[in-house]
């Protein structure tokens, strides 16, 4: 690891960088001749909620998913906990949007937290108790007990985000990306995603969350990371979520009201 | 003679379909259902198309170098070669240019499948003596079945299900969310391609006996079926292969029965036969239980806005809310509602009274998104929760007309 990081010139103060939970240098990608992503540089602060923020078409999303390696990039190096991403996968959970799977597949609420476990069960692996009572009890950290034994179809568009994070949570992961996990949820469903993001947060795990709803930043979050194709921003709210940065990502998309309003916000 | 057939009793070569057929429809269905699960069923056809110039080639080589023409092992290597330039092809086609999957699907089965039309015809006109049967692989044709070629099935169909077992897990995760699977490292493209060639296994198994313009049918109709009984992916898998298995038993069955009944499209019409009645009378996918549970609900939906109607001294107009009404004991034929029915009424609408508490509280958010205009308030919330909400409304109110 050292010769790699001397071969490519790394200053000390990005030792850092290179050990955190995701870094991201140089990374572009694009669909057709349109960057959707463009030269973005990005290290995610060890054990803190991380909130992309950026307007619609801004690349957050692509970002998260060429960071993973489910889109390929044009340029970039994308590294986790300081090794190659591949070597890394255990160590990560990905919560995708919700849209981007058919929700009348044939499976339960259960099989589906069960895919998080798919490392343990291995191919042949039986589903055995202990398997089971795992995934019952991520299921109870977002409220879905209940809901073991439905077809995902019969779910609300909040429980299948909720069903989502518990899959994740199965995997013990140190690293939680999660794409628009608040994206047409009700307000319960808010609460209970927020207190188990938190409750990572308070056990050590990183968070990053792409996000749209600005007025909830503050609350929720340590840290931001304000993207428009380009990189606009990124550190600690109180720092990076500002009415400049946010000007500079939204352009004239975001009404001056709205920024007095979170300038008023951020006091 | 049908019970003959299906108990295995109409000689060697009969017997040897039917269990060739009942191994087949068990490999097909059970594999068909990932390529179902992963929405790529065309997929198939075209892999079988593609077969074709592959079996002319193996056939041109085998009677070039002195050897059988019709050496079954032979021609089916020679087709699942083919097949996978087919695949590989179409998987070209879709990731490196901009056609669509589909479009990639008809440029391959229709360019394959004339190449080999114009290969059958070139042997043809060679004048080897025994080129006839291998328009048979284009329909299957079991007339001159050996137990080598059922062995070529039992083991070439049981090779297929085994391997399906063993990446099943990998199959599934990719077939439910792609995106999921790849962020945890599985390599999404060469999963895809193992279940493409365990599909086209099964084509090439099922060459002889349903043929390669209808094997797709084996592959699919089972999963189909399957999906309307049960919601578990793990069960739709089991029920194809049966689907599929029992399919290709009575359809060798039946076809033994009489003269002159084809193997494979008799296979093929009993699948059907299968998913006709799953779509049908299938508990809760099925057409009926779905025409059944519209019905109730209108008629739900009748009797509640009858009662409010009522409730409220409004004239009832739907000659069908008033039919309703009068079954159910709430109103006289004449039209004016009976001491229960008044009852009922004055129920229906305090309900209503109540469930406007509760969808303008925001304590009752949650109970509130239950509302439907039909759910009973009891069966949502306890007696003492409704017993504080009456408090806030108010005493009973009576009704008249």
């Amino acid at each position: 690891m050292l010769e790699l990081a001397t071969v490519q010139g790394v200053s000390v103060e990005e030792q850092g960088v290179d050990y955190s939970p995701l870094a991201i240098r140089g990374l572009t990608v694009s669909y057709g001749q349109k960057p959707a992503v463009f030269s973005v540089d990005m290290a995610v602060q060890p054990g803190a909620m991380t909130a992309i923020i950026g307007p619609n078409g801004a690349g957050k999303s692509t970002l998260l998913k060429a960071a993973l390696g489910i889109v390929s990039p044009l340029s970039g190096l994308v590294t986790v906990f300081g090794q190659p991403l591949e070597d890394q996968r255990a160590r990560i959970a990905y919560v995708p949007q919700r849209a981007s799977v058919d929700w009348d597949f044939p499976t339960r609420v259960i099989d589906v937290v069960l895919m998080g476990l798919s490392r343990q069960l291995g191919l042949l692996g039986r589903v055995r108790a202990r398997h089971m009572a795992r995934a019952m009890d991520c299921l109870n950290r977002v409220g879905m007990r209940e809901f073991s034994d439905r077809q995902i179809g019969q779910l609300s568009g909040g429980q299948q985000q909720r069903v989502f994070l518990a899959r994740a949570l199965a995997q013990d992961a140190d690293l939680y990306l999660l794409d628009e996990p608040f994206a047409g949820v009700d307000a319960a469903t808010e609460k209970a995603i927020i207190a188990v993001l938190k409750s990572l947060k308070e056990a050590g795990k990183t968070v990053v969350v792409v996000h749209h709803d600005l007025a909830t930043v503050t609350d929720y979050f340590d840290h931001v990371f304000l993207i428009n194709t380009r990189k606009v921003a990124e550190g600690p709210v109180a720092q990076a979520f500002t009415a400049e940065t946010l000007q500079a990502a939204y352009g004239g998309r975001l009404a001056t009201a709205q920024i007095d309003q979170i300038s008023r916000a951020l006091g | 003679m049908l019970w003959q057939a299906l108990t295995l009793q109409l000689g060697y070569n009969a017997t040897l379909v039917a269990i060739g057929a009942t191994l087949l429809g068990i490999s097909a269905g059970v594999t068909g259902t990932f390529l179902f699960l992963r929405k790529r069923a065309l997929v198939s056809d075209a892999i079988s198309h593609a077969t074709l110039p592959g079996v002319c080639l193996a056939f041109m080589a085998l009677v070039a170098f002195g050897g059988d023409g019709r050496n079954l092992i032979g021609l089916l290597a020679g087709s699942a070669l083919s097949a996978w330039v087919g695949l590989l092809c179409m998987n070209w086609l879709t990731r490196h240019t901009r056609l669509a999957e589909d479009a990639a699907i008809g440029a391959v089965l229709s360019v394959f499948f004339g190449f080999g039309v114009v290969l059958l015809t070139v042997i043809q006109s060679m004048g080897v003596g025994r080129q006839a049967g291998l328009e048979g692989f284009l329909l299957g044709s079991t007339a001159g079945m050996l137990w080598a070629d059922a062995l070529v099935i039992a083991v070439g169909g049981a090779a297929t299900l085994a391997l399906v077992m063993i990446i099943r897990r990998p199959m599934m995760m990719v077939a439910f969310d792609p995106e999921y699977a790849v962020a945890r490292g599985l390599p999404m493209h060469r999963i895809d391609l193992m279940m493409m060639g365990l599909v086209m296994a099964v084509t090439v198994v099922g060459l002889k006996i349903v043929g390669l313009i209808l094997i797709v049918a084996l592959l699919i109709i089972p999963p189909v079926t399957a999906r309307f009984w049960t919601d578990r992916s793990d069960r739709v898998v089991v029920l194809a292969g049966l689907v599929g298995g029992l399919a290709g038993y009575l359809g060798a069955a039946l076809s033994a029965s009489a003269p002159n009944l084809p193997t494979g499209p008799i296979i093929v019409l009993v699948s059907f036969g299968f998913f006709a009645l799953s779509w049908l009378l299938a508990p809760v996918r099925g057409v009926l239980a779905a025409v059944l549970r519209h019905l109730r609900f209108q008629r739900r939906v009748h009797i509640r806005q009858g009662l409010l109607a009522l409730a409220q001294g409004q004239k009832i107009y739907e000659p069908l809310t008033i039919r309703l009404l009068c079954r159910a004991g709430v109103v006289r034929a004449d039209g004016v509602a009976t001491e229960a029915g008044k009852a009922c009424a004055a129920k229906a609408l305090r309900d209503e009274k109540r469930w406007e508490i509760v969808r303008a509280d925001q304590a009752h958010e949650a109970t509130a998104a239950l509302y439907d205009g039909l759910r009973d308030i009891e069966t949502v919330l306890t007696r003492d929760q409704i017993a504080e909400i009456d408090r806030r409304i108010g005493g009973p109110q009576e009704v008249t007309s």
